[in-house]
């Protein structure tokens, strides 16, 4: 296991490595990352502008989410980037059968792919979001809180990172145009960032039960506001929420074995 | 005890089919119609360890699909196979970590790192230990001659080098099977000579089984002792290279004119281009040279083998339906 | 590659042709992606709703106008310019270009035919089922208040329609652009990559145009990305009134015109720095 670890930051250091060298490149896809990601920041701040609210919801507590979903899925973008193209480099190009003939985890070895590191753009920007949302909002802080909005991030890491192993098990059956394929996650990005409370009883039961979306946003968060539910959960319950974001890893995790049997059997 | 045993190995692909025209490919949206593609139709064969076999066969005979069954990234339909008694496919990590695969094509290093930064990672993906690495690493990179390309980024060499160092990185965990699919393809004459004798002789001094898949019959005549024809999925022919040679001459035959040959000498006659003839002969060559020298005058002759890719070629053709 | 002397356009019809062929026969891959943008398409909305609730104020847009945006744009989403044909890619990468550019109006010519079918054939395989869902599926599940709207009268259909087709040329000449970009290879994949991130902002896809801030409404007006979204879908919920339609559908014209050159005179570039720099 520890060795597994080692040789996962090792393949991870060289893929940082080799994009530090095109620094100018780096520095210009992170400002263009967090440029355009502000942009569509802003346009979220319009329709406040002209709307005044979101259903019974401020600029503030949405912009909190905004900032917690948007900074976890960049984390999770940068580190997942070998399954996001996976179909394309790996699956399209037959390299994917070197990755089988190599007697470590498939998935050990996709995730040390590539850290993409430009995604710091978008992670700063979400980050300044979220630090302005904390600012404006009148929240009761204590270590409780604290605690739960760092677990809420790294669940949301882990959450989304599923979406990204969930894409591109889907590869091994489908391998064009799997660029419609990011739907799947910007999509749940964009779902995430607005409160669960404004949707529908069965979508919000989708995305509590089946695509955990609103396990890794919205539930701890209101515990985090410290406001009444308007859904009705308990306290419990929004604390352990985040957990739900595992479970959904591990069951990405099952469906990309299932795909690597499909693969295995029909060739490539 | 064979290393590699394989019998009656079925591999079917289901392929859909698609429809001409542009009405077609809107049906094909709605019902798509497959047929079942047979690429394996049971073979069964069976190496020794320290064997060296060459494994041939024409684009789509299979060769490829045996390679990827033997090592262990495709499931077969039917049939069993025992690789160091090991079902490749079952026990992927354990079996991967004994084979070494060269794909002709493709390379398995790291495109934008030195060459000997490859090499290192794969040293830790394989979990060989740094003592035994030095050593391994040393012993290749002295054999193939790699000390001036470590520290080049693979994507900067060229094909002959870069197969060098994918010949040198598949050997680093020192497996004890070789697969070598198309190794010489695209190489010059030089790196060829030189990837051929790095084989025999890895074959020679560490017992290593090889397992070659080639299209050159100077590959097969080099390096193979035996050798497995296989042609729409069938094994036509599991022998050696001898097998391949029958008794048939080829006698080339340099005229001081363009001869008027009488009937009798005719009939041996393969291809004619002016003054140069070339006979066919199965046996008694002596006396067919002494008769044609006797009746014409010559000016140079030769006598030769008729070169195995015609032999295989032949045989390519009478097997399978 | 030869195009013959006598009809060029036969040339192009067939790789047009061939092109779409291909991209048809991914049906998972549309199924899947249908799917997912019906989800989005219901996030879109739902957020609407909510906004829209909170407001007693007269906006610039009603719900009926948004919610036509909202299932156009989940329909015609692929017809956006925000990604390139991995083929053209990879003829470019691998050097296989630099025969061609030697007539570099052939070369514009077939890569227009190429990206045309590249950017329709996606479009009109998720445009249908998605117009199906929208205008009946969603009442019969119930959700008729969410249902798209009717054209706004006859005229704004026809008029749609006209839209849309310079909508698909306007795409293409944009996609064509990317294309060409690719041959200045670290900078083309660098603007290629902020594409996806502006277009549809300036589109309209994100936030409706007419919703942004009153003070940029002139500056989002003089763009040619509204040509991509935000004009088809005015014009169809007559939010565009149909006397200025045909003005706005000029404009689209206009706008293809110019980055057409734009994109032809960029491949002339490319072409020169080939010849100096030898690729």
């Amino acid at each position: 296991m520890a060795n597994a670890i080692g040789l996962y930051f090792r393949l991870v250091s060289q893929s940082v490595r080799a994009q530090l060298q095109y620094r100018l490149s780096f520095v210009l896809t992170s400002i263009g990352g967090f440029v355009t990601t502000s942009v569509e920041a802003l346009g979220v701040w319009a329709l406040f502008d002209r709307f005044g609210m979101l259903g019974t919801w401020h600029l503030a507590q949405v912009a909190f989410l905004y900032g917690l979903v948007n900074s976890a899925f960049a984390l999770s973008e940068a580190l997942a980037r070998g399954f996001d193209v996976f179909g394309k480099e790996f699956v399209k190009t037959g390299n994917f059968d070197r990755v089988l003939l190599r007697p470590r985890s498939t998935v050990l070895q996709l995730a040390g792919h590539e850290f993409l590191l430009h995604r710091v753009g978008r992670l700063l920007q979400g980050l300044i979001v979220l630090s302005w949302a904390i600012y404006v909002l009148d929240i009761d802080w204590n270590i409780g809180k604290a605690l739960l909005l760092i677990f809420t991030m790294v669940s949301g890491v882990v959450f989304f990172y599923a979406l990204f192993i969930f894409q591109a098990t889907l590869s091994f059956w489908a391998t064009e145009s799997l660029e419609i394929m990011n739907t799947l996650t910007y999509g749940g990005v964009e779902t995430a960032q607005y409160p669960l409370a404004i949707y529908r009883r069965w979508f919000r039961r989708f995305f509590t039960f089946v695509v955990p979306l609103g396990c890794i946003s919205y539930f701890p968060t209101i515990l985090i506001f410290g406001i009444e539910d308007p859904l009705g959960t308990s306290a419990v319950f929004q604390a352990l929420s985040p957990l739900a974001g595992y479970l959904f890893f591990a069951g990405a995790l099952g469906f990309w074995w299932l795909g690597i049997r499909y693969y295995t059997s029909t060739g490539s | 005890m064979p290393q590699i045993f394989v019998e009656n190995l079925e591999k079917r692909f289901r392929v859909a089919e698609r429809k001409a025209g542009l009405w077609g490919a809107f049906r094909g949206l709605v019902h798509r119609h497959y047929r079942d593609v047979e690429a394996l139709h049971g073979v069964s064969f069976s190496i020794e360890p320290g064997e060296l076999v060459g494994y041939i066969g024409p684009n789509g005979a299979g060769k490829s699909t045996t390679i990827k069954i033997l090592s262990g990234i495709l499931v077969p339909s039917g049939g069993h196979c025992e690789v160091n008694g090991l079902v490749p496919w079952k026990n992927r990590v354990l079996h991967v970590a004994r084979i070494g695969v060269v794909f002709g094509q493709r390379t398995q290093l790291w495109w934008d790192l030195p060459v000997i930064e490859s090499f290192e990672l794969l040293r830790d993906i394989y979990r060989v230990a740094p003592v035994d690495f030095t050593r391994t690493a040393d012993e290749l990179i002295e054999l193939l001659e790699l000390s001036p390309l470590l520290d080049v980024p693979v994507r900067q060499l060229s094909l002959g080098q870069r197969m060098r160092c994918d010949l040198a990185a598949s050997l680093i965990h020192q497996p004890d099977i070789l697969f070598l699919d198309e190794p010489t393809i695209g190489l010059d004459a030089v790196a060829k000579l030189a990837m051929r004798s790095f084989v025999q002789r890895q074959n020679k001094e560490r017992g290593m089984t090889v397992l070659l898949t080639t299209h050159d019959m100077d590959d097969i005549e080099a390096l193979c002792t035996r050798l497995l024809l296989i042609n729409h999925g069938t094994l036509l022919m599991d022998g050696t290279v001898k097998d391949l040679r029958s008794d048939e001459r080829r006698v080339l035959v340099d005229f001081e004119s363009v001869p008027q040959l009488n009937a009798e000498h005719a009939a041996f006659v393969r291809e004619q281009d002016g003054n140069r003839v070339t006979f066919r002969v199965t046996g008694r060559v002596p006396e067919f040279i002494a008769d044609i020298t006797a009746h014409y005058r010559v000016r140079d002759l030769m006598v030769e083998h008729p070169p195995i890719e015609e032999t295989v070629a032949e045989l390519y053709r009478k097997g399978g339906r | 590659m030869s195009a013959t002397t006598a009809s060029p356009w036969r040339a192009y019809l067939a790789v047009a042709m061939t092109r779409f062929k291909m991209v048809l026969q991914y049906r998972a891959a549309a199924f899947a992606g249908f799917v997912t943008q019906l989800f989005w398409g219901f996030v879109k909305v739902m957020v609407f709703v909510a906004f829209f609730e909170a407001s007693n104020e007269v906006q610039p847009m009603t719900f009926s106008e948004v919610l036509v945006y909202v299932w156009l744009g989940q329909g015609l989403l692929a017809l956006l310019p925000w990604n390139v044909d991995a083929e053209i890619a990879g003829d470019i990468r691998s050097g296989g270009v630099a025969y061609e550019l030697l007539r570099p109006l052939d070369l514009y010519g077939f890569w227009f035919a190429r990206t045309l079918a590249f950017r329709a054939a996606p479009t009109l395989l998720r445009l249908f089922p998605m117009l199906i869902f929208a205008y009946w599926g969603l009442p019969l599940i119930g959700l008729a208040e969410w249902a798209l709207p009717m054209p706004d009268s006859f005229a704004s259909g026809f008029l749609f329609v006209f839209s849309v087709t310079a909508t698909l040329a306007l795409s293409t000449a944009f996609t064509m652009v990317m294309h060409v970009a690719l041959m200045w290879t670290i900078s083309g994949e660098g603007f290629n990559r902020l594409m996806p991130g502006i277009v549809p902002v300036f589109a309209g896809l994100i936030i409706p145009l007419p919703l942004f801030p009153d003070w940029l409404q002139p500056y989002l007006y003089w763009q040619p990305f509204r040509g991509l979204a935000d004009v088809p879908f005015r014009i169809y919920s007559g939010h565009i009134p149909v006397n200025e339609a045909l003005f706005e559908i000029a404009m689209q014209w206009v706008w293809f015109a110019v980055i057409v050159v734009f994109g032809y005179r960029l491949l002339m570039r490319a072409r020169i720095k080939l010849v100096v720099q030898g690729g």
